[in-house]
């Protein structure tokens, strides 16, 4: 094949989009704004995306299974709140509080699994419960981010901004367990064939524990990276991280059903939303269209992606 | 007697309705019998709008693992906002302002269908996007309002008879309106074919797209309604005012009777499940609940009945 055919490929299209969709957007951030290609402009710009990152990381975790989770945004308030509370006040209990609501999510995949739930609406329920004991820990807005996680999260990277490296560093790792490992691939297969993954003797349930517990883990580093960034928290802090979470996987180039997800693309995915909500703020567009932008600039990869796909057919 | 008990024990709407009336008398014994009928006069108030958006995802539902139409809070919100302004409390305007709800509610379903339909995008990915479009729509032509519904339009949403809110009496009508569009019309039986099977409802002839289109569009069509009619009976549209219609307009449809699975729907669940949601919160209230007790209840309730229907049939 030559190079011009790979290039055209409809394979080398679709893993390409996710990168050039952020490339894009970034090229037209710099033309609007030149003072924005600087280590400075950068970092404030992508200063969210850590824990936007993770989230996504947490939700392609669940889509990978074909579950869905509603409630993510809701999770990563309450790890935010108890971060913000137990962690900074009584370390060990926090630490343990955390991992609770780690083991709960796991849970919830073993519940999901053998009622055959639709996940839709367990985890929309939920996300009332998160809400719920978050609203209990914190009933007004305050709480104190500990120090150490203040100082992971301002850390002066040379070069090339943390959130920048911090977001490459979770997608490699990710990806290399996800993507490279054979208990990685057995897992995906899960969401891609779960009868033949049952029938060559993995247990499915084990499969799905895993994968809501590890989705339950990303949760509480989003959390508590989140409040390394605002110092204080919310039960509501996190609220939109829901949508941007699912938007960031299917931006980055997951397929809603099926395992077909990428690690390194949904950091992507996250970076690329992230950066929609400074474009418009250079664009001196008001503040309203934010999601508005975030909810076209989703319908225009996915267009992208059906003609794509309409080339591999 | 005891036919009769199973026979109704295998009604799937039934658990709806004993859920509603046990919370009902619990508070009722907590509260010695004060109050009690204003309870239910004020359930069946809030609940008419649940219904109304509930029907509508029940149709959405019904069509098959994976089809749920999250754009439901954001119409609300949108079609309340649009209504509001365009008729700036003017009686005169009342019936242009529910025509112009509506138009922005076929609006949001045709675009909705288009995203399924052009985009092949699946229907929750769809939903989603779009509402981020809708919404911002709302906040951006909402900003700062504080516009009051025209008066004949907050009378009608408020009114009574004997205790009995007037709007319920005609949500109750369109509920049966809408049975009937489910079991006795080649619409509605083509939505439970296509929930089924939609391979062997297209093979069977059933125009699918059609059915799926016209389900998205009356599933917008109603949440506009909906925002149309909370505007005036809460005294004024508001940009959040639709947030906890997501949760609720799912939470009625499973609750109610409605396989998630799709293929099989009810209608009087729906309106046992609404009475339910919101004479439970008012349970809580009276026991002197948090406001976190409250919210963790209701998540856990839903997810114990989700788990008691269970899921029979592979799902998404």
């Amino acid at each position: 094949m030559t190079m011009l055919a790979v290039l055209k490929s409809p394979k080398f299209l679709r893993a390409a989009l996710p990168g050039a969709s952020f490339a894009v957007l970034l090229a037209a951030i710099f033309y609007v704004q030149p003072r924005a290609m600087s280590y400075f402009g950068l970092n404030l710009m992508l200063q969210y995306a850590v824990p936007i990152a993770l989230a996504t990381i947490a939700q392609m975790f669940i889509i990978t299974v074909n579950d869905l989770d509603l409630s993510i945004g809701a999770f990563v308030g309450l790890t935010a709140t108890i971060g913000a509370t137990l962690v900074q006040t009584t370390p060990v209990l926090g630490a343990l509080a955390l991992l609770a609501t780690v083991a709960a999510y796991g849970a919830l995949g073993a519940l999901v699994y053998w009622r055959n739930l639709p996940s839709i609406v367990v985890t929309l329920g939920m996300s009332f419960v998160w809400l719920g004991i978050a609203v209990m820990i914190l009933p007004t807005p305050g709480g104190a981010a500990p120090g150490w996680i203040k100082a992971i999260m301002g850390l002066k990277t040379p070069w090339v901004p943390f959130p920048v490296v911090a977001a490459l560093v979770i997608g490699i790792a990710v990806h290399v367990f996800l993507m490279m490992s054979s208990y990685g691939a057995v897992l995906r297969g899960a969401g891609g064939n779960p009868r033949a993954v049952d029938r060559a003797g993995w247990s499915l349930l084990k499969i799905k524990v895993i994968m809501y517990s590890a989705a339950g883990f990303f949760g509480v580093l989003s959390g508590l990276s989140l409040i390394g960034l605002t110092s204080a928290a919310d039960a509501h802090i996190a609220d939109r991280y829901t949508l941007y979470a699912i938007a960031g996987v299917i931006l980055g180039g997951g397929e809603f059903v099926g395992g077909r997800v990428s690690p390194f693309g949904a950091v992507v995915g996250a970076l690329t939303l992230t950066l929609t909500g400074s474009f418009l703020i250079f664009l001196k567009i008001s503040p309203d269209w934010q999601i508005g932008a975030q909810g076209a600039v989703l319908i225009v990869v996915l267009a992208l992606r059906a003609l794509i796909k309409r080339r591999e057919a | 007697m005891t036919s009769m008990i199973r026979r109704l024990t295998e009604k799937p709407w039934i658990w709806s309705y004993l859920g509603m009336t046990l919370v009902w008398l619990a508070t009722t014994i907590y509260s010695g019998g004060t109050g009690s009928a204003q309870v239910i006069t004020a359930a069946l108030s809030f609940a008419t709008f649940t219904v109304i958006v509930g029907i509508g995802q029940m149709f959405v539902i019904t069509t098959g693992p994976g089809n749920v139409d999250l754009s439901i809070p954001s119409t609300i919100s949108l079609a309340g906002v649009v209504a509001m302004k365009v008729m700036d409390g003017s009686d005169t305007l009342l019936a242009i302002g529910l025509v112009i709800s509506l138009a922005c509610g076929l609006a949001v379903g045709v675009f909705n269908y288009l995203l399924i339909r052009i985009l092949r995008i699946p229907p929750i990915i769809a939903t989603l996007s779009s509402s981020f479009l809708v919404l911002s729509t709302a906040i951006a032509y909402g900003r700062g309002l504080k516009i009051k519904p025209p008066e004949l339009l907050a009378q009608f949403t408020t009114a009574q008879v004997l205790g009995l809110p007037i709007l319920a009496i005609v949500v109750i009508l369109f509920a049966i309106a809408m049975s009937i569009l489910l079991h006795r019309t080649l619409y509605g039986r083509s939505v439970m074919a296509i929930g089924q099977n939609m391979r062997a409802a297209r093979l069977a002839g059933i125009r699918v797209e059609r059915v799926r289109f016209l389900t998205y569009t009356l599933s917008a069509l109603l949440a506009a309604l909906t925002g149309y009619l909370l505007a005036g009976f809460s005294g004024g549209a508001s940009l959040n005012m639709g947030q906890e219609y997501l949760l609720a307009s799912i939470a009625v449809v499973v609750i109610g009777g409605t396989s998630v699975a799709g293929g099989r729907a009810n209608i009087p669940g729906i309106w046992g499940a609404a009475m339910f949601l919101f004479l439970l919160v008012t349970m809580l209230n009276t026991f002197g609940a948090s406001a976190g007790i409250r919210l963790i209840l209701t998540g856990v309730i839903i997810i114990a009945v989700i788990t008691t229907a269970g899921g029979d049939e592979p799902q998404r």
